[in-house]
């Protein structure tokens, strides 16, 4: 297809946006119930939360795969430099993936009290650490990281845990934690249904204060993650979307309408991801300090022959995706009901 | 050591690691499409316990194969950051289709697969299976086309912007039909089926062995045996294409392959032996005029040897060799104890020949050996170009990395993958001596058979 004089570098920049957004809002939730997996007490409650997740956490995972592509086909030298630049931190965040996707697996394969338990602390420990790791490096990505003139990642593994980053990491957990425990309480009935509303309040005062902590650092350290919001006061209501679908989540939680309450969620989710990509754009790699060495879409980008070709394989990509991805969450929908071929 | 070594080290090792599972994921779904459709269409409740039965152990194989394969996609970014930087216009687009096109169709209707059994109609389960396969093959697809444009690159033109070199897309199909894709995809895809159908084979062997689960057994064996045999010969064909177009794409990698020094006319292929590197000759058993045949289709054509390539422009001949050797050495085993084994087997005979029921529970080994050869001898015989005759290997790396970091990645990978190896074999071990469940016999929920359909015997 022939896109013409499309800016396809910034389509690209919102698709790829897209793709963490999914990730998050989806995968989100599997971390989450990972996050609060050991709360529960009975083995029945654990293979409940288990096969709540079950028939979909692989394909949310996919998300992230698909996103990582994506960025490496679009912007290969944001992908280069912001790989090789966080070593460690991403070693760490793959072995983290590969014991969640295990421990979901494992976990009911044996009946032994000490083989459940050890991929139930794996499962836990395992999508925290990930749920960390993601927020550090968002919160390393709105501060900015030291680039050279050659693009290249100047900075060490400690510079990367510095007080803002952990703090973004921290704010992550909660909302992942808030967003699994709503799902949660989507699929579950009985006991642990009304367990999970109880958590889903103390998770929200947990990533509120977060979140307030977050916003004021960012306002107070972060200049230039607030710059356009200054410069365009109607992009304020943004962020009282975001507020407004926070506080949105105990009413409708309060009134029993759990399926609200979760999409409050992802909105909260979609417009805290929608600021952070407007206050970024065009950067994708902000450069602290040299803002000259920052990494953008139009330095940073893919040829725009490979953006178009891109550009048409998602266009005919992702609406089938999304077809049968709605499609198997009806299928499961709701409550979860352990049976001979659950795990 | 120096980063080069180690993240080279480290590349094989995941990748190696990676490897044994997909195999068995591609081959197990279709084989698990061949067993439910055998049961939609007999209605024999074996094939669908043999269905039920190879869905778990495809599950275990599956979720290994995940959890591996994320390490690979952000390897090359960690890793090898100027070679994603100088082939990400080309290479990248591949690795996000796989994304879009298998990853999601493969772990969506997994979902079906796995869980779905009494929620959905026959017909619709039959379906989910087959998207699995397809997945499972499209991943197969993109993963090798991308790889072979590293081994034949085309459709692409250099660009140098700022004094950096990188290549950029010229032609989307021309890429995606560079010359070695068709041959190294068929090759490829062989040597899964061939996994997979040795495992079948291998499990319903120890079960006639132990006279367990007889029918479930011999009908499991009917499947894995037919599909072993059309494999094996499979490869045997492809692999010949592949030779030919290595021959003509990548002649120093073929000389490397036989270990062949001056240009010779003639050339005769080697059967077993190595290469004695001082003399830059092969010493072994050797068969007149049959590498310029198989290379060329003519006994007397000349075929390239090393010395028309500078030194530094040569792969290490006697891992070539070897790996080569090895992977053609136990294709043709594969071959003879697929005919033997299916031969006996439509005799009849098969359960009372225990020493051939042995070798068949052993030969699980052999497509996995031999896959394993066949993408090391691929990978070290294009050496030391990391894209052929365009980027060394070793101005491939992450400028900004240390091989103390690297060392200790090395080491994390290195202990979760034993650790996981260990658990795999423990569960595939424990389902293999369980067993199928009688219980799956009568298929319940919305699979059962309405009253009248029932089968007559
Ligand atoms: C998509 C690309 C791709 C795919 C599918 C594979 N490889 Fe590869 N391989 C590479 C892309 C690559 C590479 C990025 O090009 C490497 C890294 C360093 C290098 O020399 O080439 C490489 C190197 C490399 C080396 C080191 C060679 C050397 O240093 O001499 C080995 C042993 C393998 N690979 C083995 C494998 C195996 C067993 C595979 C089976 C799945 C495999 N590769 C698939
Ligand atoms: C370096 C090369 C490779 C990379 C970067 C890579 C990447 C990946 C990734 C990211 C996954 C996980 C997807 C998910 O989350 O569902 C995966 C799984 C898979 N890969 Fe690989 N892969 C490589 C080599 C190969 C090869 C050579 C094949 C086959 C010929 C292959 C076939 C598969 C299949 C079938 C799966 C699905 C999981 C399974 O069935 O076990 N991969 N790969
Ligand atoms: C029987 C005779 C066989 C021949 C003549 C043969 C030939 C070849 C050749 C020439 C290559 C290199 C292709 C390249 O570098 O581009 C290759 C690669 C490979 N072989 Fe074989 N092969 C045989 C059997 C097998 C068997 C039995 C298996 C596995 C079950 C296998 C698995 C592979 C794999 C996985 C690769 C790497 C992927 C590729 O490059 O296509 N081969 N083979």
């Amino acid at each position: 297809m022939n896109f013409g004089s499309l800016d396809l570098n910034a389509i690209w920049f919102v698709l790829i946006g897209v793709l963490f957004v999914g990730y998050a809002m989806l995968d989100g939730f599997d971390l989450g119930i990972g996050a609060l997996h050991l709360f529960t007490d009975t083995d029945d409650e654990r293979r409940v939360m288990l096969n709540a997740i079950g028939p979909v956490w692989d394909g949310n995972e996919v998300w992230l795969v698909t996103g990582g592509g994506a960025l490496f086909a679009a912007f290969p030298n944001v992908y280069a430099t912001v790989f090789s630049g966080f070593y460690l931190a991403f070693t760490l965040l793959l072995v983290a993936l590969i014991f969640r996707a295990v421990a979901i697996e494992f976990r009911s394969k044996q009946p032994m009290r000490w083989w459940r338990q050890m991929w139930d602390v794996a499962f836990c420990v395992s999508s925290l650490l990930s749920s960390l790791l993601i927020g550090v490096a968002m919160g390393n990505i709105a501060w900015g990281i030291p680039v050279d003139a050659h693009g290249e990642f100047a900075g060490t593994f400690l510079g990367l845990l510095h007080p803002y980053a952990l703090l973004l990491g921290v704010t992550t957990v909660a909302l992942f934690m808030m967003h699994g425990a709503l799902y949660g309480v989507l699929k579950t009935d009985g006991a642990l249904h009304d367990k999970l509303r109880g958590w889903v309040n103390n998770c929200i005062i947990f990533f509120i204060i977060c979140y307030a902590a977050t916003t004021m650092a960012t306002l107070l350290y972060l200049p230039h993650m607030a710059a356009r919001m200054r410069a365009n006061p109607w992009l304020f209501s943004i962020a009282l979307v975001n507020m407004l679908a926070v506080a949105n989540i105990p009413r409708e939680i309060h009134h029993g309408r759990d399926w609200r309450a979760f999409l409050s969620s992802c909105l909260a989710m979609l417009a805290l991801m929608g600021l952070f990509g407007l206050e970024m754009f065009p950067n994708l790699v902000f450069s602290n300090p040299a803002p000259e060495h920052s990494l953008t879409i139009y330095n940073a980008a893919s040829s725009p022959k490979t953006l178009g070709i891109m550009l048409t394989i998602a266009l005919i990509g992702v609406p089938i995706v999304l077809a049968y991805t709605i499609s198997i969450y009806w299928i499961f929908r709701g409550k979860v009901k352990l049976d001979k071929t659950s795990y | 050591m120096d980063v080069l070594t180690l993240s080279r080290f480290q590349f094989a090792l995941t990748v190696g690691f990676h490897y044994l599972y997909p195999p068995l994921s591609i081959g197990l779904g279709v084989m698990l499409v061949l067993m439910e459709g055998l049961w939609l269409k007999t209605n024999r409740p074996v094939y669908h316990q043999m269905a039920r039965f190879w869905t778990k152990v495809f599950a275990l194989t599956f979720a290994i194969g995940v959890a591996t394969g994320i390490v690979m996609e952000f390897e090359f970014g960690t890793n090898w950051a100027t070679y994603s930087r100088y082939v990400g216009d080309v290479f990248g687009s591949a690795l996000a289709a796989e994304g879009i096109f298998a990853f999601f169709l493969e772990s969506g209707f997994l979902a079906l697969l796995l869980f779905g059994w009494n929620r959905v109609s026959r017909g619709m389960h039959f379906f989910a299976t087959c998207m699995v396969c397809l997945g499972a093959h499209f991943s197969a697809v993109w993963i090798v086309v991308a790889n072979s444009w590293m081994q034949t690159p085309a459709g692409y033109h250099l660009v140098t912007r700022d004094g950096v070199t990188r290549a950029e897309i010229t032609n989307f199909w021309e890429l995606v039909f560079n010359p070695s894709t068709v041959d190294r995809l068929t090759h490829t895809v062989g040597g899964a089926w061939s996994s997979a159908a040795f495992l079948v084979v291998s499990v319903s062997a120890w079960y006639l062995l132990r006279r367990k689960h007889l029918e479930f057994a011999r009908a499991s064996l009917k499947v894995g045996l037919s599909m072993a045999l059309v494999a094996s010969l499979l490869q045997a064909v492809t692999g010949h294409f592949s030779a030919q177009g290595v021959a003509k794409n990548q002649p120093a990698k073929l000389a490397a392959f036989e270990g062949l020094y001056p240009t010779t006319s003639n050339a005769p292929l080697t059967v077993v032996g190595w290469v004695d590197e001082t003399h830059e000759r092969v010493v072994g058993l050797q068969i007149p005029n049959l590498l310029s045949f198989l290379a060329h289709d003519n006994f007397h054509a000349p075929v390239t040897g090393l010395n028309e390539f500078k030194p530094e422009d040569r792969p290490p001949v006697q891992a070539s060799f070897m790996l080569f050797h090895g992977m053609v050495g136990l294709g043709c085993a594969m071959m003879v104890i697929a005919a033997l084994g299916f031969l006996y087997f439509r005799h009849g005979s098969l359960h009372e020949r225990r020493w051939l029921l042995w070798i068949l529970v052993f030969s699980v080994l052999l497509p996995q050996l031999a896959n394993q050869c066949g993408w090391f001898a691929a990978e070290v015989g294009r050496q030391p170009w990391i894209v052929y005759k365009l980027l060394r290997t070793s101005e491939a790396l992450s400028a900004m990395v240390k091989a103390n970091v690297v060392l200790t990645s090395i080491i994390l990978f290195s202990l979760i993958y034993l650790l996981l190896f260990a658990v795999f074999l423990y569960l595939l071990n424990d389902k293999i001596q369980h067993g199928p469940d009688e219980a799956d016999l009568t298929p319940s929920g919305k699979l059962a058979l309405p009253r009248r359909e029932q089968p007559a015997h």
